[in-house]
């Protein structure tokens, strides 16, 4: 029988610097379906030397850095060049990037490029006969599909926070190989005059472990902030229903639901949500749902684990104490 | 200006998800334009408006998706391009781009909207690889638009961070929500809709290969995902149930 093992690429998804957890999550995905291949990560930009060890840790068995200041920044036009030679150099039988900004972004132009499928926005891949098989939400997790690449590479962004990563084995290290790649400036279409981060504080909220959210029921902008000291003593960070983004209380980028994000952290505190069909679309799938609401009958409490029926101001500060008192003690 | 706008019908955001013989059923279920489209057929108009032009609505579905360049129609919209063909029926997104590639490579225009996403599948590919396949750049989920001469302006929205870019036409935008808030249609716009031409395409009038438009993923299972069992409802002094909830998360669930 011919070896089924395969090659597969992760795109390193880095912000800031950072590397962002859904690519340590595309190196688990990876080594599911290498089958004993090599799993090779890419890193674009002038620091990708300070994260081989973090990568390596993880499961990559050789990382190519394209350290070029070009990619130091996401644009599209210098990622999908660099993307492209990395593909042609490794020859993957299979590449993962994050459903993220950067991952959605490109994947497709360079799908659309090398004539090949893609199928975006995974929670979870699995190998099974010899094939790779994807899971992904439809309708914004009202359904789900199991896709299949007919032929070619087969190609996926992964949701973060879905597919679990692998604990840091540290003595695993990685073969390191830069990758010299010439983007010419006149290539390069959009230019990025000016960056405002509204997100820079606190934890993003497609990646966080907890997501306390708020609907109509807070009433105000101000009204959000009890809701934000809970996030900020969890880790978490705060998301808003569509009802409360119409209402101006809150940036359109907090609104989760199937238009707006989606979320399935380990943790969703609903605080003032009544729990509209499209509403919860985008966190049904959440691992534990508290809803917190003063009206009984509301929808919310058809898919929480722990409800109280109570006011939100009040309630949202009392757990905030007990919270703090608990983790206090360990 | 020349402005075209690609949109797709589809299920209204209320609709519940029913499955049928392993398919999704369309049984009773409303359409709408995709609302993420929605943003970008008004932002098309309000361009015309201020820079004069035409806006061409494009849409590749089934016949009951004519009803959705109709409402962009009655929106404002002057003329709209409909390709049905049921060879389009294991398409993914790899067809549809290609598809739409090969109607617009036949027009002329200066500025290519569409929503980042549709609501259905979510897959947020065919507005990047349209761009692609046309050679033209594109930046993806934009809250603002500003043309200027051949200059684009705009805001992009990055997980929450607004980035400001300038590109030049021609260029393809798709539009994040917060871009604006999409118009009703009037009623003397619904009448005049349904005069408006709408030229309806298959394959057979694309200059494609319709072996190439075979889409390279496949379906398998749709399923719908575990029905949540009613949870618990805490009871007794508001103090107590906060208390307990802690300990329930810390102990019970073991999210904390």
């Amino acid at each position: 029988m011919e070896p089924m093992s395969k090659n597969v690429l992760v795109l390193a998804d880095v912000r800031e610097g950072e590397l962002r957890n859904v690519s340590l999550e595309s190196l688990a995905a990876a080594i599911k379906v290498a089958d004993g291949g090599t799993v090779t990560a890419a890193v674009f930009g002038s620091k990708g030397k300070d994260l081989v060890e973090k990568l390596a840790h993880h499961g990559a068995d050789r990382v190519l850095l394209v350290p070029n200041e070009q990619l130091d920044t996401y644009t599209t036009d210098a990622y999908f060049q660099a993307f492209k030679q990395v593909i042609e150099k490794v020859e993957p039988d299979v590449i993962f990037t994050g459903h993220t900004a950067i991952g959605r972004d490109v994947s497709p132009r360079i799908a659309a490029r090398l004539n090949l499928g893609l199928v975006s926005d995974c929670t979870d891949v699995e190998l099974k006969d010899g094939k790779i098989l994807l899971t992904r939400p439809i309708y914004a997790g009202k359904a789900f599909v199991k896709k299949a690449f007919r032929d070619g590479i087969v190609f996926a962004t992964l949701r973060p926070n879905n597919i679990p990563a692998l604990e840091a084995d540290t003595g695993r290290s990685a073969e390191v190989e830069e990758l010299d790649v010439q983007i010419a400036p006149d290539s390069l279409r959009t230019l990025i005059k000016d960056v405002v981060r509204k997100a820079s504080e606190g934890v993003d909220l497609s990646e966080a472990r907890v997501v306390v959210s708020g609907g109509r029921g807070v009433k105000s902008a101000e009204g959000f902030k009890p809701l934000q000291e809970l996030a900020d003593l969890l880790g978490g960070a705060v998301g808003a229903s569509r009802g409360a983004c119409d209402a101006d209380y809150c940036d359109y980028a907090l609104q989760i639901g199937q238009t707006g994000k989606v979320v399935t952290p380990d943790l969703y505190i609903a605080c003032g949500i009544s729990g509209a069909i499209q509403h919860l679309a985008g966190m049904s799938n959440s691992k534990v749902i508290v809803a917190i609401n003063k009206d009984p009958e509301a929808n919310i409490f058809s898919v929480a684990d722990y409800g109280i029926v109570g006011d939100l101001f009040e309630v949202v500060p009392m757990l905030t104490e007990e919270f703090k008192k608990v983790l206090a003690e360990g | 200006m020349n402005i075209l706008v690609c949109l797709k019908q589809t299920f209204d955001t209320e609709e519940r998800i029913v499955i049928e013989d392993g398919q999704i059923s369309e049984d009773g279920v409303e359409f709408v334009i995709n609302p993420y489209d929605e943003y970008a057929v008004e932002e098309a108009i309000r361009l015309r408006d201020e820079h004069g032009g035409e806006v061409t609505v494009i849409t590749v579905g089934p016949e009951r998706a004519e009803q959705a360049l109709r409402t962009a129609m009655a929106m404002g919209a002057d003329k709209g391009i409909i390709v049905d063909d049921e060879d389009l029926e294991s398409a993914d997104e790899y067809s549809i781009a290609r598809v739409l590639a090969a109607v617009i490579e036949d027009l002329d225009y200066d500025i290519i909207l569409s929503g980042y996403m549709a609501v259905d599948d979510g897959s947020a590919q065919v507005g990047p690889r349209l761009a692609e396949l046309l050679g033209i750049p594109h930046i993806s989920t934009i809250t603002k638009l500003t043309v200027d001469g051949e200059t684009v302006e705009v805001e992009k929205d990055v997980e929450g961070d607004t980035e400001y870019i300038q590109s030049k036409l021609p260029i393809l935008v798709t539009a994040q929500q917060g871009l604006n808030d999409p118009r009703y249609p009037s009623l003397p716009g619904i009448m005049k809709a349904k005069k408006k031409p709408l030229e309806r395409m298959d394959l057979d009038d694309l200059d494609v290969d319709e072996d190439e438009l075979e889409g390279k993923t496949e379906t398998l299972e749709i399923f719908l995902p575990p029905e949540k069992e009613a949870g618990k409802i805490l009871d007794g002094e508001l103090e107590d149930q906060v208390k307990e909830l802690v300990h329930l998360l810390r102990n019970e669930a073991k999210v904390i």
